[in-house]
């Protein structure tokens, strides 16, 4: 039976008929939805971890225990996850153990767009590239398989488009799972350095089988076709290619590390020009020439974003001697833009009624220098907030706000650390903890939404639910801060706009650390919503003194503010600001 | 209208317009009928009200799951600044179908830019084949202002030639039963209008 799948539920459609028992993972786009659609399959296990580095240990512990395992993240994900991957990558394991890593160029949901492939080539573990969803799903089946047969752990890379796409797939059944027995083996497990000098050896063995190995390997395939432009090509990038130059010959490598040498020099031998289309880094390019073979990639194709198929034609028309190879449709040009229309941007905002915004809308008239972090909180550095100095990673505020304090020191009572709840758990404890035992004066707020907002609501340790949504123990950030050695810890409603300015200013000018703690849930998390505001056209002065809040519901206009009363969930942070008693909520109004 | 060739359809809108139910539906016409398809959506930061964009395509063989620019053969545009946002991607003699709906973006609540007049006469001079309709007012007299994507739906399915028991087959299988009823009046409404 064929379905239509993103390529984030394939994968976990072929870990599912693979026999694939246990997977761990922390939400990150492009690869939340993998493990929300394994977990709904009957015989599995599945679980968020508070980060990737957890999920990777969770996962090589299923993995060595003999259970097939899938551990899934995002790009950057993997950076907090690499310590654990490259010592797996000595052990080796026991059952399967396949990392799903989704790469984001173009960055439309990331801070930043590393080619996570050179990950498989520092770690010498094999690399697994899919071009849409029948591959993500068949190409779990052979990493595992992969993993088990040369006792490695392998890398699945996909990228946004590939994870966010539906094609067809074609479902199978779910195969053979039975968790093979665990031996104690410490030589192989007890990476002390006299087992990890044996296992290095171990390791480079395995590289060279790997080698040979991926000369044969069936998702490496040549389509000859005309002998002139030969392409070689991975991932998403092969879809366009066969678009749009589907005269050439294209040498597909599903596998992308080790590289297959003597399948690229046949190749190479055999086309006339010899191209290599990749996205971000040279990674297959620099492979290639190190064989010695002159092939054209990058210097044609950017580094930077995405690869398009008219950016692709371009390309390749400006430097080929076989024009007639590409398909031009693609370069054909579509109906005009109106060139007298200026047409306005639509950035992401904070939804209306969202928590954070009376938290950095109080910043903002504080002036504050806010350490920032990811999140949809993220969203406080655009305007009109502009309340947000830095964003750099999963965790960083706190320890940021420490070091922007040791630097200057007369900066004390003007800087904050700003870090939503899921992103405390991830990896803003240890930050907090480095506050409390280097005796900085910093003020850590929690902004706590009782979710993982951004990726679309996942559950975490503070929550009480699990992957599975069974209720579990709930994590007390007040009691974990104190524990931590935090004494001043504080919990604020961020709807109460001048409460919330004393305390922040209060906190600040303290000469010990402190935590607040803002609560509220997430706007898209309310069911009921509180009755809108309606604006007094008569009372409303027009000061906009309202529109510094940046509220989707709010909009400015000749004579008056208006309020969308769809939009409006009754928050009635405008109401605090408002000089002339202008907004009313719906049943307040008299008369 | 869907052949051989590969027929790409934009649907453009902002974040929680309800664009994904839309090509949920239309993908499952497409599939339907036979055809390859593939469809490519937005997800993350861009749907905190953020302009949002999913792209089908059908046809025999369909590769690449993105539309190159200038290649659309229809545009579904939720909202009329959209409409004009994505319009280059229309193919010459292509179909605009517009739901005659304003959603200001931040910079134009904020009064910092100008949200631009008369857009559907804008696109009209562009596009001869413009289809505009207020499907937000067409939902909320049937009682719910969600049910507008529907009732483009309804629009779009006449114009791509869709045997219409397939799209009542489709809203069965891709809506829940609770607001089964709703959106095959909303369909309905989309679809008598003249394409």
């Amino acid at each position: 039976m064929k379905e239509l799948l993103t390529g984030n539920e394939a994968i976990a459609r072929g870990a599912f008929e693979a026999g694939v028992t246990v997977a761990a993972a922390y939400p990150g786009t492009p690869s939340t939805e993998i493990l929300e659609n394994f977990v709904r399959y009957q015989g599995v296990y599945a679980q968020w971890s508070p980060n990737e580095k957890v999920a990777m240990e969770v996962g090589l512990g299923a993995a060595l225990g003999g259970a097939r395992t899938l551990v899934t993240m995002k790009h950057v994900g993997v950076n907090v996850a690499a310590d654990p991957l490259f010592t797996l990558a000595y052990t080796g394991v026991n059952a399967g153990f396949v990392l799903v890593g989704a790469d984001d160029p173009g960055m439309h949901s990331s801070q930043n767009e590393q080619d996570n492939r050179n990950y498989a080539k520092f770690a010498k573990i094999p690399l697994l590239e899919p071009s849409n969803s029948q591959e993500c799903k068949d190409m779990v089946g052979l990493a595992l398989e992969i993993s088990e047969q040369f006792d490695t752990p392998v890398l699945l890379r996909t990228t946004t488009r590939v994870a966010h796409s539906q094609s067809f797939v074609e479902l199978g059944e779910r195969g053979e799972s039975h968790t093979k027995p665990y031996t104690k083996t410490p030589s192989k497990y007890v990476m002390v350095p006299a087992h990890a000098r044996g296992r290095h050896v171990v390791v480079e063995e395995r590289r060279q089988k790997l080698l040979e190995y991926s000369e044969t390997c069936p998702v490496n395939k040549v389509e000859l076709a005309d002998k002139s432009i030969g392409i070689i090509t991975s991932g998403i990038v092969y879809e366009y290619v066969k678009e749009v130059i589907p005269g050439a010959s294209v040498l597909k490598l599903g596998m992308t590390f080790p590289l297959p040498e003597k399948l690229v020099r046949k190749f190479a031998a055999e086309v006339k020009e010899l191209y290599v289309v990749e996205e971000l880094e040279p990674f297959l390019e620099e492979q290639i020439r190190l064989m010695g073979i002159e092939v054209t990639g990058k210097k044609l194709f950017p580094r930077m974003g995405e690869i398009s198929q008219s950016m692709l034609a371009e390309k390749i028309l400006s430097v080929t001697e076989f024009k007639e190879l590409v398909d031009t449709s693609v370069l054909v040009k579509g109906v005009e833009g109106d060139p007298d229309v200026q047409i306005p941007v639509r950035p992401p905002v904070m939804c209306p009624g969202c928590p954070h915004r009376g938290v950095f809308y109080t910043l903002s008239q504080l002036k504050m220098t806010v350490m920032g972090d990811i999140g949809c909180y993220t969203l406080g550095a655009l305007p009109p907030l502009e309340a947000m100095d830095t964003c750099i990673c999963m965790g960083a505020s706190v320890g940021s706000a420490l070091g922007m304090e040791k630097a200057h020191p007369e900066m004390h009572g003007k800087v904050v650390a700003v870090i939503g709840d899921s992103t405390f758990l991830h990896s803003g404890i240890t930050g907090l903890l480095d506050v409390a035992y280097n005796k900085g004066a910093t003020t850590t707020i929690i902004l706590d939404n009782s979710t993982t907002a951004m990726t679309g609501h996942q559950d975490h340790p503070a929550t009480g639910r699990t992957l599975s949504k069974e209720p579990t123990c709930q994590v007390d950030l007040v009691a974990l801060a104190k524990a931590l050695g935090i004494s001043r810890v504080v919990t604020a409603d961020p709807f109460e706009l001048d409460n919330l300015k004393n305390i922040i200013k209060e906190e600040a000018e303290a000469n010990e650390p402190s935590v607040i703690i803002t609560k509220r849930p997430c706007a898209l998390l309310i069911k009921e919503k509180s009755s809108p505001y309606t604006i007094q056209t008569d009372t409303c002065i027009n000061c906009k003194k309202c529109m510094k809040l940046g509220c989707p519901a709010l909009t400015a206009g000749v004579e008056t503010v208006t309020v969308n009363a769809t939009l409006c969930t009754g928050c009635g942070l405008c109401a605090q600001l408002c000089p002339s008693g202008a907004l009313k909520k719906a049943g307040e109004v008299i008369g | 209208m869907v052949n051989d060739k590969v027929t790409n359809i934009l649907i453009v809108g902002v974040g929680g317009q309800g664009t994904i139910l839309a090509s949920r539906i239309l993908s499952y016409l497409a599939r339907e009928a036979g055809h390859d398809v593939k469809v490519s959506e937005i997800h993350g930061m861009a749907q905190r009200g953020g302009s949002v964009v999913t792209q089908v395509r059908m046809g025999k063989k369909v590769y690449s799951p993105l539309i190159a620019e200038g290649q659309a053969d229809i545009i579904l545009a939720f909202e009329r600044l959209e409409a004009i946002r994505w319009m280059h991607y229309l193919k010459k003699g292509g179909t605009m179908i517009i739901s005659d709906q304003v959603i200001e973006p931040v910079p134009v609540i904020m009064g910092l830019q100008k949200y631009p007049d008369s857009i559907v006469d804008r696109i009209r001079r562009k596009v001869l084949d413009t289809i505009a309709l207020d499907a937000l007012t067409i939902a909320r007299n049937l009682g719910n202002d969600k049910a507008s994507n529907v009732v483009l739906m309804g629009v779009l399915a006449r114009k791509m030639g869709f045997p219409k028991e397939k799209c009542i087959k489709a809203l069965e299988e891709k809506v829940p039963p609770k607001f089964l009823e709703l959106n095959k009046q909303a369909f309905e409404e989309g679809w008598k209008i003249e394409v």
